[in-house]
């Protein structure tokens, strides 16, 4: 039983983080049907610069807080705009290009943002300092530490903040029309590369969120580490239903649950054959499974292909 | 009619080729202020084309439109939509996963502010730009007579609210020219003739019309004077009744023989 609700507790965590990047993908994908593969590199620049600017500040005498809210800050404008730059440099040339040239393109800028941080910031694994006290609670004969709370707490606000964000304000509204039509959203006055440029805009600085979260969860930053959160948050998107908001979340949390229960019990229940280590496995699963069995996702409708 | 005189849309010599294939060519024409002109003509003569041209869809190869005094040769759709100019599509392009209502106030943003900041914020202005965004929306809504079906997805409306619901987004934009592309195909014969008033009192409150359409009774009775179009070219233009009894309109609609 505690092993269940530790398990519980983990995946919500995870799953939090699956789920603020998940929606930088579908938020894209919404609007121009494009995969940015290139969105997990940005979850790791934003961990790599608000490490850079801890590191900076640890000396002062800044409270941790205001400390860790200065690196935020940090991440998010340098997320901001690499994620502009990236769409204007990267993809609006090619938008009426045949589908396969920008998705070439988004697995080209992620080569090259893996390789400059590489260069940057070394090989190494760093360590990410611990600002926040690592006060544990006990909950049900199951633990889970502030830092934890924290992160679905900020996670559960900022998601709301985007519904709201999307449904009820002007900005919002014309994010959804130039999704539906860009001709008739043009013909309203929308000015569409502004709205595409916001949207890269907003998702990256969910990800430089959702960076600084998994490196204080885990203590550890590395230049690699955007890769496989990159690609497991595109599975949440899919198993949501990539193209819908509600459905990055739900499938944030669900594939966060699936892998810590499935790492939980794994073990016990194939007897020892295959053990926690094989956690990343869970997710592929999940993803070849709804492409099989429903391709639109949970939430997501039948699309028609786009001409 | 003096106080109607003044020239809203000229058009002068416009010309557009796809490939080898001439869609206008040496139109000129011009609309004057507060008129209902009817473009007509078979099907693949041009009117479209001379719409999307005029909405900033097309650019065209030749000659020139000038629109409310500012000449306009090559122009993107939401600096024409700023300039006054509004359209709605033969085949209805609303959002379709919208409501009507937020289809309306997506149609308020050409003359509304708010960007990120206010987003973001929701400061007091923002919010106060909200509220009247929704609140003309409905106004405008009702105008048309569907404010029943505000929150319904625009997909899930009637084929005849959805044209209406084309409409009233179109006049959210604040137009001085509103363009419908055959408001009235598929319509019953009840939709058409409450589609007639609808027209008509738009053009009451100062807007004026431009508008392709089929029907013939239709435009017999709605439109001040009506220009014909044939292989991209102009064959005839005048009141109604004049152009319905010209040889070359007759010839061009029933063939060469019967001229």
């Amino acid at each position: 039983m505690e092993i269940l609700l530790q398990q519980i507790i983990n995946g919500l965590v995870q799953g939090s983080v699956y789920a603020l990047v998940a929606l930088g993908y579908t938020m894209v994908y919404g609007i121009l049907g494009l995969i940015n593969f290139a969105h997990g590199e940005v979850v790791m620049v934003g961990a790599m610069v608000a490490l850079v600017v801890i590191k900076a500040l640890l000396a002062s005498a800044l409270s941790p807080v205001l400390v860790l809210l200065l690196s935020l800050l940090a991440a998010v404008s340098v997320c901001m705009a690499l994620g502009y730059g990236i769409e204007r440099i990267a993809y609006r040339p090619l938008r009426h290009a045949p589908r396969l040239a920008p998705l070439i393109t988004a697995i080209g800028v992620s080569i090259v943002l893996q390789t400059l941080a590489m260069i940057i910031w070394g090989r190494e694994y760093h360590a990410f300092p611990q600002l926040l006290p690592n006060v544990a609670h006990s909950l049900g004969g199951a633990v889970i530490n502030e830092v934890q709370i924290a992160i679905v707490l900020v996670a559960v606000l900022v998601m709301l903040a985007l519904l709201l964000l999307v449904h009820r304000t002007r900005l919002g509204r014309a994010m959804r029309a130039v999704a539906e039509n860009p001709a008739a959203a043009a013909l309203m006055g929308v000015n569409i590369n502004g709205v595409i440029s916001t949207t890269f805009m907003l998702g990256s600085a969910l990800a430089a969120l959702a960076g600084i979260m998994v490196s204080a969860n885990y203590g550890i930053v590395h230049y690699y580490m955007g890769f496989m959160l990159g690609l497991k948050a595109f599975t949440a998107a899919v198993l949501g239903g990539i193209g819908n908001l509600r459905g990055a979340m739900l499938g944030g949390v669900m594939l966060g649950l699936i892998e810590s229960l499935g790492a939980g019990y794994s073990g016990e229940l194939t007897g020892g054959v295959f053990g926690s280590n094989y956690q990343d496995v869970f997710a592929f699963i999940v993803l070849i499974a709804v492409l099989i069995f429903r391709p639109s996702g949970l939430l997501g409708e039948r699309v028609a292909e786009r001409a | 009619m003096t106080p109607q005189s003044e020239i809203l849309l000229q058009l002068s010599g416009v010309g557009k080729h796809f490939g080898g294939l001439t869609a206008l060519s040496e139109v000129s024409l011009h609309i004057r202020r507060c008129e209902i002109y009817g473009l007509i003509g078979p099907n693949g003569a041009g009117k479209t084309t001379l719409f999307n041209i005029l909405t900033g869809l097309y650019q065209l190869d030749a000659g020139s439109f000038t629109f409310a005094g500012s000449s306009f040769a090559s122009c993107k759709p939401h600096l024409l939509a700023q300039a006054g100019i509004a359209r709605t599509f033969q085949n209805i392009r609303l959002f379709p996963n919208m409501t009507a209502l937020e289809n309306i106030m997506v149609g308020r943003h050409l003359r509304t502010h708010g960007g990120i900041w206010a987003a973001l914020t929701r400061h007091a202005a923002a919010r106060r730009e909200e509220q009247e965004i929704s609140q003309r929306a409905l106004e405008l809504l009702r105008y048309v007579g569907i404010n029943r079906s505000s929150h319904t997805l625009a997909k899930n409306l009637s084929y005849g609210e959805q044209r209406r619901l084309e409409i009233a987004r179109a006049l959210a934009t604040e137009p001085k020219l509103l363009a419908l592309d055959e408001p009235a195909a598929g319509m019953n014969a009840t939709e058409t003739a409450s589609l007639k008033v609808l027209l008509q009192t738009i053009r009451a409150s100062g807007i004026t019309v431009l508008l392709i359409e089929h029907d013939v009774k239709l435009i017999m009775g709605l439109c001040d004077r009506v220009a014909v179009l044939d292989y991209g070219k102009k064959i005839a233009e005048g009141v109604p009744a004049e152009v319905r009894n010209d040889p070359a309109v007759i010839a061009a609609y029933i063939g060469g023989g019967a001229a």
